[in-house]
Formats: structure tokens, sequence, C-alpha cells
């Protein structure tokens, strides 16, 4: 019986240490905010990230971890009635109509809410756009120029017998560009005839990969698989300088314009947190110059400040879509599952 | 006297008790009730594919399973057998694929040609599983008391006869145990099948968090999920019907009986070993390569612009590792000696719900978490949930690597020794403990390399930001460039290095007599 006594203490008390982390004091300034967000966001985040918005405030911030977009909205509408967080951050257009139907937010217009283009921003300032990104085709430059075919440039161009074999798209069920680009069709086409498209792309023998990776690092040609046209983002040609073994001059990939899906990411101030002011606060901050400048080269994408500058990279190394497609959530929502289904009929029936 | 005994059994079973209940039953319960609350009957054009989804789930996990055992069979017979140099090595590679990430595997498959086909994600499968039927079973082979099979020898069996007269039945618990394990993986299988599969192949795992994190289905999803667990529990009901039928009780040694290979069965082991350990190295030898194209392992040594410094993830991963493993060890041990010393229904519902978390899907366990873990401490968001759902899954394999063990011990030992004196927990220490050492040993190795693998058990915790040497392979793999790939490589080679060296430090650990646990 001792050990077990022993035992529980101990369970106990390791309890408590967890928890300790946990408690807050009721005043209107928090020690500490806590900022849920995706995992793609979190994992790049450091002491020094929010450093100049604890300098200003006092206010420290807890990043907590979630998964993808729609995990990280699925956690706040099941903690809706005592918020993990007071501020969220990822959610984007394919998940926020569900986000918003729940009422996991409360309204908050940024002081630097004019900085953005009007487009990006919520009519109703529910949420607060952070940054933007472009789901695109890259092409690879050293195999076009080796077989001498043009970089087709319109999305009916690639039904051509010429390009038959030669692109990977990602599967709408199971990756995010998968479904961005699906939409980017409907956009186009219309609904009348955008199947129409993707069975003459599948007479031509496009490839479907489950997600990015396998799609980038798999099928694409420069890293050796069989596709010079895969479907990634306007910011992978500044990756691939950045991050290139060599240093580069030119980037080795190029985007192609056509058919190309804009995702925004949005945060939002959770119902329910006991310190709405100070979750503006860090949202402002968010949305500052200073913060917003250093999203290219962590987050690889880009800010959602106008008057934020972009690196080099941004600027010599790729090209920002002028008419990316884009659509609205509430429609997302409604049809995505129908249309993943049209979808999965035509390629996969 | 007898009294005493049952009073130090409820004390035993209260922490696994109290550790399964609270962070699994509970959370289950509330996230399945919210989930059924909203359900309404007829969500009509879901029942064909749901219908395929059964069906595809349950025969790719039996028939993964049968195929790990024919894979593991000639590797599990030498290294239970035979003392032959490299045996450790051999046993800690043949762990490194069992932790490596899907993801990277799935780029290696992908790299080979081997994809979207059921034939990639089966031989995805068997590569993963090897490793717990290897170590699971040689673990009792290798103690089996020769005498025993001289005493067949000497009524003039035949080596086929004795194998499978005598040592095929003593096995039987050890075999049992590593098929239902390996039965659960795959029939809760998800990165796999998602990378390897495409859409078309989906598991009820697959399908759970299609519906619950994209479409928002919750009620379709707990549905799907009940549907899984009962699944998963009649297949485990079964099993631990047969393994308590089929245990015999005989005198396990204490240390091994492996023997040097005679020159004439020399070639039979070499063979085994590095017939299998080739075909295993297939995938990993495409790591090796790729991450080898570069100055890759160098940049791994600072800190990165982007994903930060991999060897604070190492770190990370080391730390969580440790918990967990301390985590599953206590509890799984104490559950074992529960489990193998009381027959009857309620042992048996007991061991039911602690083998459940490996059969239950990761995004119902972390989004029940959310519901149920916010009082009466907040532990929601807690660093201490990471290890706590790694350890979760652990807790199956250290009390099925245990009970097996366990039960071969013959009660008249244990009676023996309180007839000289010994309290309950005096006869747990010198007899229980001393002997079943070795098992937990083979179970807290892998509550260790199943955190380190992370296992997408985390995905679906809300957590404090820390990164682990798997979310950064996972962050690398996500970022173009030569360089990020070649990282996220060398940082999977990393992993394997790392994973085999633990498992063969553990491999050659010796537990004392008694006490030093």
């Amino acid at each position: 019986m001792r050990h077990t006594r022993t035992v529980a203490t101990i369970v106990i008390g390791l309890a408590l240490i967890g928890a300790g982390c946990g408690e807050r004091e009721q005043t209107d300034t928090p020690e500490t905010l806590r900022l849920i967000a995706h995992e793609s966001f979190a994992a790049e985040v450091d002491e020094t990230t929010f450093a100049p918005f604890t300098d200003e405030t006092g206010i420290e911030v807890e990043v907590i971890a979630s998964d993808d977009a729609g995990t990280l909205v699925n956690q706040a509408v099941l903690s809706k009635d005592n918020p993990l967080a007071d501020v969220l951050f990822g959610v984007d257009d394919t998940f926020l109509s569900r986000a918003l139907d729940e009422g996991i937010f409360t309204a908050y217009e940024s002081a630097h809410i004019e900085t953005v283009d009007p487009d990006l921003a919520h009519p109703e300032s529910m949420v607060t756009p952070i940054d933007y990104g472009d789901v695109c085709f890259n092409y690879d430059k050293e195999w076009f120029a080796e077989s001498g075919l043009a970089v087709p440039d319109s999305l009916d161009q690639l039904t051509d017998e010429a390009y038959a074999g030669l692109v990977t798209v990602e599967h709408p069920a199971t990756s995010s560009p998968g479904l961005a680009f699906m939409l980017a069709t409907i956009d186009t086409f219309g609904e009348e005839r955008w199947l129409d498209w993707w069975s003459e792309m599948k007479a031509a023998g496009i490839d479907i990969a489950p997600d990015w990776d396998t799609a980038y690092y798999g099928e694409f040609t420069r890293y050796g698989g069989p596709s010079p046209i895969v479907m990634s983002y306007a910011s992978s040609p500044p990756a691939e300088v950045i991050f290139a073994e060599e240093p580069l001059d030119e980037a080795p990939t190029g985007v192609i314009e056509a058919g190309c899906y804009r995702q925004v990411e949005y945060a939002g101030i959770l119902e329910g947190t006991p310190y709405p002011e100070s979750a503006g606060q860090l949202i402002d901050f968010m949305l500052s110059v200073a913060f917003q400048e250093g999203i290219p080269l962590t987050w690889f994408v880009y800010p959602a400040n106008a008057d934020a500058q972009l690196p080099p990279e941004f600027v010599e190394h790729t090209t920002i879509p002028d008419h990316p497609t884009r659509m609205p959530s509430e429609r997302i929502a409604e049809n995505r599952d129908e249309w993943i289904d049209q979808w999965v009929a035509v390629m996969e029936g | 006297m007898r009294r005493r005994v049952r009073w130090g059994w409820v004390a035993m079973a209260a922490i696994p008790t109290l550790f399964i209940g609270y962070f699994f039953v509970y959370p289950l319960v509330r996230i399945l009730a919210l989930g059924l609350s909203e359900l309404s009957i007829g969500t009509d054009g879901v029942e064909s594919r749901l219908l395929r989804v059964g069906w595809f789930t349950v025969w790719q996990a039996v028939v993964s399973t049968i195929l790990t055992f024919i894979a593991a069979a000639p590797l599990t017979w030498a290294v239970s057998r035979y003392e032959f140099p490299g045996r450790r090595l051999a046993m800690g590679l043949v762990t490194v694929p069992f932790v490596l990430p899907t993801v990277v595997v799935g780029t290696a498959f992908v790299a080979l040609g081997w994809q979207e086909s059921i034939g990639a994600i089966l031989a995805a499968h068997v590569f993963f599983n090897v490793a717990v039927v290897v170590r699971t079973v040689s673990t009792l082979w290798s103690r089996i008391d020769p005498r025993l099979l001289d005493a067949a020898r000497v009524l003039g069996a035949s080596e086929t006869e004795v194998f499978r007269r005598v040592t095929l039945p003593l096995l039987r618990p050890a075999l049992a145990a590593a098929g239902s394990i390996v039965l659960l993986f795959t029939f809760t299988s998800f990165g796999v099948v998602l990378i390897l599969g495409g859409y078309q192949y989906a598991t009820l795992e697959v399908e759970i968090y299609r519906q619950a994190v994209d479409l928002f289905d919750l009620p379709l999803a707990a549905a799907l999920a009940i549907v899984q667990l009962v699944g998963v529990s009649a297949a485990l009901w079964w099993y631990s019907r047969y393994q308590e039928r089929t245990a015999v009780a005989w005198t396990l040694e204490r240390g091994s009986n492996r023997m040097r290979p005679a020159r004439r069965t020399r070639v039979g082991v070499a063979v085994a070993v590095i017939g299998t350990l080739a075909v295993l190295g297939i995938p990993l030898g495409v790591l090796v390569g790729r991450s080898l194209s570069g100055p890759f392992y160098r940049a791994l040594l600072t800190d990165d612009r982007v994903v930060g410094d991999p060897l604070a993830a190492v770190g990370n991963s080391l730390r969580f590792a440790v918990v967990a493993m301390a985590v599953a060890t206590v509890v799984g041990l104490l559950a074992a000696t529960v489990i193998a010393s009381r027959k009857g229904r309620v042992s048996r519902w007991f061991d039911l719900t602690l083998m459940l978390p490996l059969g239950t899907s990761a995004v119902t366990i972390g989004f029940g978490f959310i519901l149920a873990l916010d009082r009466p401490v907040d532990l929601r968001a807690s660093v201490w949930l990471v290890p706590i759902a790694h350890a979760l899954v652990a807790v199956p394999f250290v009390v099925r690597t245990t009970v097996p063990t366990l039960r071969a011990i013959p009660e008249e030992t244990r009676q023996a020794a309180a007839v000289l004196g010994a309290g309950p927990f005096r006869v747990w220490r010198e007899i229980d403990l001393p002997i079943v050492s070795r098992a937990a040993l083979v179970g807290a190795g892998f509550a260790f390399v199943i955190s380190l693998g992370e296992f997408g058990a985390t995905s679906f915790i809300a957590r404090p930001n820390s990164t682990t040497i798997p979310t950064m392979i996972f962050r690398l793999l996500s970022r173009p460039g030569e360089v990020s790939f070649g990282m996220a490589m060398a940082l999977s080679v990393g992993l394997a290095v790392i994973t085999a060296a633990v498992v063969m430090a553990i491999d050659r650990a010796r537990i004392g007599e008694l006490g030093t646990f």
C-alpha cells in the first residue's frame, strides 16, 4: 500500500507541474497570451519571433501547436466552452466558414487593416488576414530547355498531346494544394465544364500524387521523377534558390501563372478569452511591418501587409500571379464534398 | 494471508486502471458521446464506400500480418536459436524500419517506383512490422529449456517434429502476441495507406480522419470509430481467450540458450540474417544514398535559419522518449502482472482495454483529450500529454511482451516463496521481476522507439511548441530545395542510427538479480 501511495503522490505531483503553466491571474493584461496555430507555423516559431511584442507590451506569447488547418479548427470548435488559447492563427478559406458558423471568433478590426488589400480582408472583421500563398504549377527549366517544348501558359494547353504524361497534381481529398487546384479549375472553367477538362487530362495521363512531398520530391524531374510540371507554390522557386546546395544565380524552376489559386491565412481572437484587448494587440503585431517582413523567409508565403518589403529572392525568382483564382469560403464548405466525389468519379471511375 | 494477497493485486491494478481510465476511456467516451448525440440515422450515399472501406481495412490487415510472419520467420529463427557475431547488430538494424516516419519511407518507396498499389501498402506494412515479430517471438524462443527439446529427440522425434510438437506450442503465446500487435497496427494504418495507396484504398482510420477533420462530420466519424473499436475488440477478445487457453507453464531459463551454429547450419543462419537485412535495407539504402549526395550531415550540426537547431530536436525527442518509456514500463508491467495472475472475465476485459489504444484512431483520442482533459486541472495543452500519448500506444507492447513470460512462471514457484514467508511484493520482486525483466526490457525498448518515431499519436493533440526529430523531418520535407530534402534524409538516417544504438544498448543491458529496476 505504501508503494501505491508514493506512486500516486508522484503522479499527482507531475500533473500539477504540468498544469502549473496553465493557471493564470484574472487581470486585464495577462502575463502570457496563448496562440494556437497549425504545425507548419508553430514549428518555425523560436524565442525571437515574438520578442519585440513582449518587449513592447510585457506579455509573453506561448505557442500551442496543432496539426493541419482542419485539425486546428476542429480543436477550437471542440474547446469552444473553455478555449484552449486566446488567439488562433492559420485558418484558411477552406475551413473559415465552418469556424464562423460555430462562432469561435470574436470580431476585431486591426489597427493595421488599411495596409491590407481589401480583397483579402474579411467584410465583418471576424478574422484578420496575415499572409497569403499562391498554389501554382511549377516547371523544370532545364527539362524544358533540353526538350525544346514551349512552357504552357493556359490550362487548356495542358490537354495537348505534347504535354501528355508530363503533369503531376495532388489529390484534392488528401492534399491542401490538391484541393486548391481543383477549386482553381472550377473557378476557371465553371461548374459546367471543369470536369471535362479533368477527363481530358486523365486521357492525357495526368499523374495524381497523394500529397505535396510525393509530388515534388517523388515525381518532379528536378528530383529524378518523370514530370517536368508539378503543382506546387509560387514561393517554391525562391526556396529552391535559398536552399540550393551551390549558390544559384537563377531559380532552376519557374511558375506557370495559369491555374494559380490564392490561399489566405487568417488570425482571429477566440470567443471567451478573458483578454480580448491584449489578443487584439497580438494580432496588430502579427500584421505590423516588422513581423510581416519576416514571413516570406520563415514560412514561404507572402505578407498580407502591402507595406512590407519582399526579400530579394522573392522579387527576382518568382512572379505573383496577376489574377489568381479564389473562392468564397461558404461556397467551398457547401460544395467541397460533392465536388471531390464528382472528381473521384471522373478520375478514378 | 489470502486477504493480503488480494489487496496487493488491487493496489497493482490501480495505477494502470487510473492511467487508462483517465487518459483513454474517459476522453473516448466523451468524444463518442458528443458525436453520437448529433447522429441522424440515414447518412445516405455513404454506405457503399464505407462497406468497401471496412472490408479493405480488414483484409489488408490480415494479409499484412500473415506476410509479416512469413518475412520475419527466417531471422526470428536465426537470432533465437543461435549466437553469432553481429547478432545484436542485426537485432538493432531490424528495428530501424519500425521507427522511421511514414513520410520518409513513403518517399523511399516512391523513389523505387513502388506506389499507389495494394502491393506497395502490404510491402510497407511488412517493412515496418518485421521487428515486432522478431523481437517479441525471439524473447521467448531463445529461453526455451533445451532439455525439453533433447527429451523429444531422445524419444525419437525428428527435428521437424520437435519444432512442430514442442517448440511451436511453447511459442504460441508469443506468436499470438506479435500477431495481435501487427494486426492492430495495420488495421489502423494511416500514413502508409495515404501515401502509398492514394484515395482509392482508404482504411477506416483514413476515413475517420477525412470525415472528422475535412468534412466536419463528427457524428459519422464517431460511428466509424465505434465500428473500428468493435472490430478491434472482437479480435482482441478472441485473442486473449486463445492466449489463456494455450499458455503452458514451463520453466523458463533466466538467460538465453543460444548456441553457436554447427558448420552445417551456419550457411542457413547467414542466409537468413543477411537476406532479411538486405531486403529491409533496400528502402534504407535509398535514404542513405540521398543523404550522402551533399554535405547534409554537416548542415545538421548548425542552426538552420528556418527549422531551427536539429540537435535541439534530438534532445527533445530523447527527453520525451525517456518519460514515455518510464510511464509505459511501469504501467505495462503492473498491468501484465495482474493479467497473468488472474484468469477470467475481469482480467480479460482489463487486458482488452489496455490494448485498445493501439487499435483506436489517433484523431478520436486526440479530439477526446480536448473535450475531457480540462478538469480538474487543464492538461489539454500540457507538455506531459505528448509522452502520455506515446505511452498509451506503448503500454500494449510492454504488456504483450511480458504476459507470455509471466504466465510461464509456474504457480508452485510463487507458492513456495510464499510458504517460506515472502509477502506478495517480495514474491513479485524476487520471483516475477527477475524472470520477466528480460521481456520487460524488450517492451521498454519498443516504448522508447515508439516515442522516438511519434507514430502520429501526437498529431491531433494540442501541445506546446517543441520540435522533435519526426516533426523536423516533416517540416524539412514540406519545403522545396535540395538542402531541405537532403537534410530530411540525413536526419532520418540519424534517427535510424539512434534507434539502432538504443536497441542494441537495451539488448546488452543486464538487469541484476533483483531490485535494481
